[in-house]
């Protein structure tokens, strides 16, 4: 009887007896942990509870039962899951308009005026820099913006203010003063440059453009570091002159083309002379922006590099 | 022959972008001042091209370039879209401002330019995703978005974060990916870029094939991409890391706007690529059904059962995403309306919760477990206020917005026999479940640690406390005015709707 009365006694029955009955308060049946005492209420409290939150090793974690069913199940259901979804996909793709058919939807007015019309609108010998920075110029300032956002969010993430425990850790996993390295980068490293430049300069001309020509300034540049250290490095390629480059071409891209889709838009004349077809200064604004991205480019991919080794520059 | 007020939602995509650039190589406090007047002008120039809209009853298109549409790009704007696009930009200037002393505290000072930078530019992608009319100039702005989500994320450099970071690139980036597959698709189909040409070709391709298989898989990528993109159940997972350990800011931008943006994608997608009879047609609405159904319910148990107040909002978000998708899975324009409507209580709601939770935290000595919270709303009453308002929002207390929701979702649901009776049950268990984890956390607060003592008020560290407290009272008045005028809202939802088709 008494184990009865016990067990009422532990029941939420009896608890919202005694709250209707006004005897007691709902939050008195909280658990012992939940009540505080003021003590409790420090700032090193929550700071050794995170701790240990963050202190749970993953050893700990993979060795219980549950875990390994349950990343036994995660595993084959995942198979399960990429198999399904690939049959699906390769059906679908049978199922597609073929490729190279002239009856495709895909072949419209909309490509037979980029090719038939292209040069003459745009300036621009290479169709595909015609396309990307004429016609549909507001995508690939997207695409600048992507670039932009990767870089600075790189930054957020392994920026590091202070560098000389970052600088230990680079001398003992990097060669430092490779004789043959640094012949051979005293020769490539001018030779890749001028084939950047090359290739960024000639985009509306031939094919290339920013984004590929940009790609090889930049490793040309991790060539320069790899070679000769940060210490030269730093004197060609620093924070400043990374913010500085970045942030005018990026600006220039902006009120460049925003000038162009205003105008665009409200039937106002550019006066932007296209120039004669075929001349490295011709197609109006499409030479300028291929500058600007390979120079974003560039930076980008040093950035990158730099900031995954060692956190600054 | 454009009108001047044309030209602002352009202006306004392009003044974010720049001010984003240029906080680069500025201070923290100038790059604080430009994100909050570019915000500001941002609002304004919204609210203009809304009246303008509003006034002369025509959506318009707006030529990005010398070229038109389908060769150049172009952005559009109905009713809708300046409406939402003042709405979040009020959201983003409340929630910047009500979390900057956050702002200090979490995140090294060489970086705080940084991130405004990010802010900028997330808001610009997100204005994009609103007026863009061609769903590759969508693409990229989704990445955009989700990269610089990242980087709010992970600016608090404490473990977690990075984790939460990681784990919610890894799966918005399974989204995007299944998202660009589905877009691709539909280019192959239709041919075009363009929304309104895409549809065109949709329909020609429907008409002589009929629902191949390629049309059924696009429709069913794309909702697929875009619902992991935005947390959907089963993938609502990372959401509790991820809001829970970031600055409060940050969360309240994630949990506001940004789930948002891709959601508003998916409706113009559904609206204007592939038409609501197509989409209806595909049963992909059924399955969204489910899975709303199931989000609402699982989320809501899972924000029971948490014991950190910030994770418990978190999954709570899980449930409210719910509810939209259950909105767009009636099909139907009423059905929209309600999810469209959701939207926007959802983006003014949990900003509100997240911003006060953080003082409430504060005052509790940065505590979030819900023991250490008991008696914070006597110790910080402005606080209290906004969560207490936030709280009954989220349950549906007449007069503030989730109460409209859950009105709207359910008398649309009478226009669907087959749908109505689980919506129905799932609304009230969901309310009430609603009601537990929410009342018992106001029960919390306001309940002393100590009935005989007195609490202690708080005082804010030495910031200034009154702009906080004015962040909190523009966003309970922002609830309460969209549930005063609910009417005027679901009517401007309504006409918007029927522009962007």
């Amino acid at each position: 009887m008494a184990r009865i009365r016990d067990n009422y006694e532990r029941s939420a029955a009896y608890r919202a007896e005694k709250v209707i009955k006004g005897e007691a308060e709902p939050l008195d049946f909280l658990p012992e942990e939940d009540r505080t005492t003021e003590d409790k209420l420090t700032i090193e409290k929550t700071v050794k509870e995170s701790e240990s939150e963050l202190s749970l090793s993953p050893e700990t974690l993979t060795e219980t039962v549950e875990f390994k069913l349950y990343s036994r199940i995660y595993k084959a259901l995942s198979v399960v899951v990429c198999i399904i979804f690939i049959t699906s996909l390769v059906i679908t793709a049978i199922h597609l308009p073929s490729l190279g058919s002239d009856l495709n939807p895909a072949n419209n007015e909309v490509p037979e005026r980029y090719v038939e019309k292209g040069v003459e609108e745009t300036g621009a010998i290479n169709t595909v820099a015609g396309m990307i920075l004429d016609y549909r110029a507001f995508d690939t300032f997207g695409e600048s913006c992507v670039l932009f956002a990767a870089v600075i969010c790189v930054l957020i993430l392994l920026k590091e203010s202070d560098l000389s425990a970052a600088e230990h850790s680079d001398r003992q996993n990097e060669p430092k003063n490779d004789g043959i390295l640094k012949a051979a980068a005293s020769i490539l490293f001018p030779v890749i440059i001028i084939f950047g430049f090359y290739v960024i300069l000639n985009g509306h001309l031939s094919a290339g453009g920013g984004f590929s020509g940009g790609a090889i300034l930049g490793s040309g540049m991790i060539l320069y570091l790899l070679a000769f250290g940060f210490e030269k490095a730093h004197k060609l390629f620093n924070y400043k002159t990374f913010a500085v480059t970045v942030c005018s071409a990026q600006i220039f891209y902006c009120i460049a083309k925003g000038f162009s889709f205003f105008t665009g838009a409200n039937e106002i004349e550019t006066h932007i002379p296209l120039g004669n077809p075929g001349d490295i200064l011709s197609s109006g604004l499409i030479l300028p922006l291929n500058i600007c991205v390979g120079l974003v480019v560039a930076y980008t991919i040093y950035t990158f590099y730099v900031m995954f080794r060692r956190g600054g520059f | 022959m454009m009108l001047w007020w044309q030209n602002l939602p352009f202006l306004s995509i392009f003044l974010m972008i720049l001010s984003s650039i240029v906080s680069l190589s500025l201070s923290f406090k100038a790059a604080r001042n430009i994100c909050v007047i570019s915000l500001g002008t941002v609002l304004t120039m919204s609210v203009i091209t809304f009246c303008g809209v509003y006034v002369s009853k025509e959506s318009f298109v707006y030529k990005m370039g010398h070229f038109p549409a389908p060769w150049g790009n172009e952005i559009r704007s109905g009713l809708l879209e300046p409406f939402l696009a003042s709405i979040f930009a009020i959201i983003m200037l409340l929630a910047v401002l009500g979390g900057m002393k956050h702002i200090r505290n979490d995140i090294e000072s060489k970086k705080l330019n940084l991130y405004f930078l990010t802010t900028d530019l997330l808001f610009a992608s997100i204005l994009a995703l609103i007026y863009t009319n061609d769903i590759f100039t969508g693409y990229v702005f989704l990445e955009i978005c989700t990269i610089t989500t990242c980087g709010i994320l992970m600016i608090r450099q404490i473990g977690r974060t990075t984790l939460a970071a990681v784990r919610y690139m890894i799966i918005s980036l399974l989204g995007s990916g299944i998202f660009l597959i589905g877009i691709t698709l539909m280019y192959d189909i239709s041919g075009y870029l363009l929304m309104e040409n895409m549809r065109e070709g949709i329909a020609k391709a429907i008409e002589t094939d009929g629902m191949t298989l390629p049309t059924v898989m696009s429709i069913v990528l794309v909702s697929l991409g875009l619902s992991i993109k935005c947390g959907l159940f089963p993938f609502h997972f990372w959401m509790s890391d991820t809001y829970g350990y970031a600055t409060p800011s940050s969360s309240a931008i994630l949990s506001g706007i940004v789930s948002k943006g891709y959601i508003i994608l998916l409706l113009k997608i559904y609206y204007r690529v592939i038409g609501i009879e197509t989409v209806a047609q595909s049963h992909i609405q059924d399955i969204l059904f489910v899975f709303g159904l199931a989000g609402i319910i699982v989320g809501s148990v899972n924000a029971i059962r948490e014991n950190d107040i910030f994770r418990m909002i978190a999954f709570s978000s899980a449930a409210q995403i719910g509810y939209i998708f259950v909105g767009f899975s009636l099909g139907t324009q009423a059905g929209f309306t309600a999810a469209v409507f959701q939207i926007l209580s959802h983006a003014v709601t949990k900003p509100l919760l997240f911003i006060s939770a953080s003082m409430l935290s504060d005052a509790s000595g940065g505590s979030k477990k819900f023991s250490d919270l008991m008696g914070s709303a006597l110790r910080s009453k402005i606080a209290g206020i906004g969560f207490t308002a936030g709280a009954l929002s989220m349950v549906g207390i007449p007069f503030l917005s989730g109460f409209v929701t859950k009105i709207l979702i359910g008398t649309a649901s009478f226009e669907s026999p087959s749908k109505m009776m689980p919506i129905l049950v799932v609304l009230a268990i969901s309310t009430v479940l609603n009601a537990v984890y929410y009342l018992r956390t106001v029960v919390r607060i306001y309940h002393p640690r100590d009935l005989n003592k007195k609490e202690p008020k708080y005082s804010n560290d030495g910031y200034s406390s009154s702009v906080f407290s004015a962040v909190i009272v523009c966003f309970v008045a922002l609830n309460l005015s969209i549930g005063f005028f609910s009417d005027f809202v679901t009517d401007i939802i309504r006409t918007g709707l029927s522009m962007l088709a």
